[in-house]
């Protein structure tokens, strides 16, 4: 069986691998890397699920074999909370909102999100609503995924303790 | 859903990849963004032997201004495109098209050439470049040639690209191709159209369709008319007149001749402006 290596940093650490040229990039990082945070949900690059940043970009990670990342950046969302296990503004933001019910879609919706913020800082509600196009949710009819994102845009740059509860956090804030 | 084996090969440069799909001959498939091309191999419905990854070329990559044609990287990504300041001004059709493709992410990977090459009746881009008037810029062993887009796509994922060949470049008439109009309906915001319809208002007007046939289909005598300066309604009557639409689970080919009609007198009349 002919292997590949394959270099990704994935959440700012060097990786390396030999891996099937038919390994789709999802799996080797819930697989190989153990890093299952990202989904697989439909597998047919329509509901978003396996969402991850790709030099930044969101992208379907069951859509791109994993040699396509070779020599790239990876961000799932285990490396969006920092060493110390703060929260960013945009996963505070879901939980505020309650922009999740089962969650299965989340960590799909939360990327997508933060590769909006990155490009867009204060999307207006279309812009957001857009950039979610690909990314299906089938318990929360979106609204409170939109709001959290606003509440993420609003609250740009800080960061959030995971152990105090939102409520908590609502007047620490 | 895990594709089948295949061996695979990435290309540091044009020049490589082309070396490398004569080595392997009709084997092999390119592999740009793979957004048509990974889908189909995880469903089992392509198997290619072997990929030449392209994806990291970045020398055909750009968007261009000369000698009066966009000239348009056949590597370039779609989100690269959508976000072009001169493809906007130059040809604003192009920029908002690629701009409706799938969603953000599928446009965060895709590429120009990508879409063109694989021939898919249901992409928005092989619509725009035939009603623009395109022409495809294609390289093989024995230099370079030149394909309009409206002679290059011969039918069901079929272009005028022999096995030894790629696109490197797409040339788009950078004046007359305003007023112009794209629609396009789906069901969902992501998915591909049921039926869309590119119009290019021009000096040399172009109306072609997405979704009405086994390629693109332009429309000729609808193009006539609206040159000649008919109604917007009779022009989409021509319209939906041609191609041989198909039928699936999203609409027989008598709704689909329904909307090319009622989607092309909509930009018609939205190219007129």
């Amino acid at each position: 069986m002919n292997r590949i290596p394959v270099r990704v940093t994935v959440n700012g650490e060097p990786t390396e691998h030999d891996v099937e040229p038919r390994l789709l990039l999802v799996h080797h990082l819930r697989e190989t890397l153990r890093l299952t945070g990202t989904h697989v949900g439909c597998d047919t690059s329509n509901c978003g699920a396996c969402t991850v940043l790709l030099d930044g970009e969101p992208v379907k990670s069951c859509t791109v074999l994993a040699v396509q990342a070779d020599g790239h950046q990876v961000t799932t969302v285990e490396g969006l909370a920092a060493g110390d296990g703060r929260l960013t503004a945009v996963q505070e933001g879901f939980r505020r909102e309650h922009g999740l019910q089962c969650g299965y879609c989340t960590p799909g919706m939360i990327m997508a999100a933060t590769g909006l913020l990155a490009a867009e800082p204060d999307p207006p509600e279309h812009r957001i609503r857009e950039a979610l196009e690909g990314n299906l949710c089938r318990c929360t009819g979106y609204q409170m995924i939109v709001n959290a994102v606003r509440w993420a845009a609003a609250h740009a740059g800080e960061t959030f303790d995971v152990a105090t509860g939102p409520r908590q956090a609502e007047g620490a804030a | 859903m895990i594709p089948a084996r295949f061996d695979y090969h990435r290309a540091a440069d044009a020049a490589h990849a082309l070396a490398l799909l004569g080595e392997l001959g009709d084997e092999a498939k390119l592999l740009a963004g793979g957004h048509s091309l990974v889908p189909l191999m995880k469903l089992g419905l392509a198997q290619p032997a072997a990929l030449v990854d392209v994806g990291d070329v970045r020398e055909l990559s750009y968007v261009d201004e000369r000698d009066g044609v966009l000239a348009v990287g056949a590597l370039t990504r779609y989100r690269d495109i959508e976000r072009s300041e001169l493809a906007r001004r130059l040809v604003p059709i192009l920029a908002h098209a690629t701009g409706r493709i799938g969603d953000p992410q599928v446009r965060a990977r895709g590429t120009i050439g990508g879409s063109l090459a694989h021939g898919d009746p249901a992409a928005d881009l092989p619509a725009v470049a035939v009603a623009t008037g395109a022409v495809m810029v294609v390289r093989g062993p024995g230099g370079e040639r030149h394909v309009p887009a409206r002679e290059f796509f011969r039918g069901f994922l079929e272009t005028a690209l022999q096995p030894d060949e790629m696109l490197v470049e797409v040339r788009f008439p950078a004046s007359g191709v305003e007023p112009w109009a794209y629609e396009k309906f789906s069901r969902r915001a992501q998915d591909y159209a049921i039926v869309g319809v590119a119009v290019v208002r021009g000096p040399e007007p172009g109306i072609a369709l997405v979704n009405m046939d086994s390629t693109p289909v332009f429309c000729a005598a609808a193009s006539a008319a609206l040159g000649r300066g008919e109604e917007a309604r009779a022009v989409a009557e021509l319209a939906a007149a041609d191609g041989r639409p198909p039928s699936d689970l999203n609409g027989d080919g008598a709704y689909r001749r329904h909307l090319a009609r009622v989607l092309t007198e909509r930009a018609v009349r939205a190219a007129a402006i």
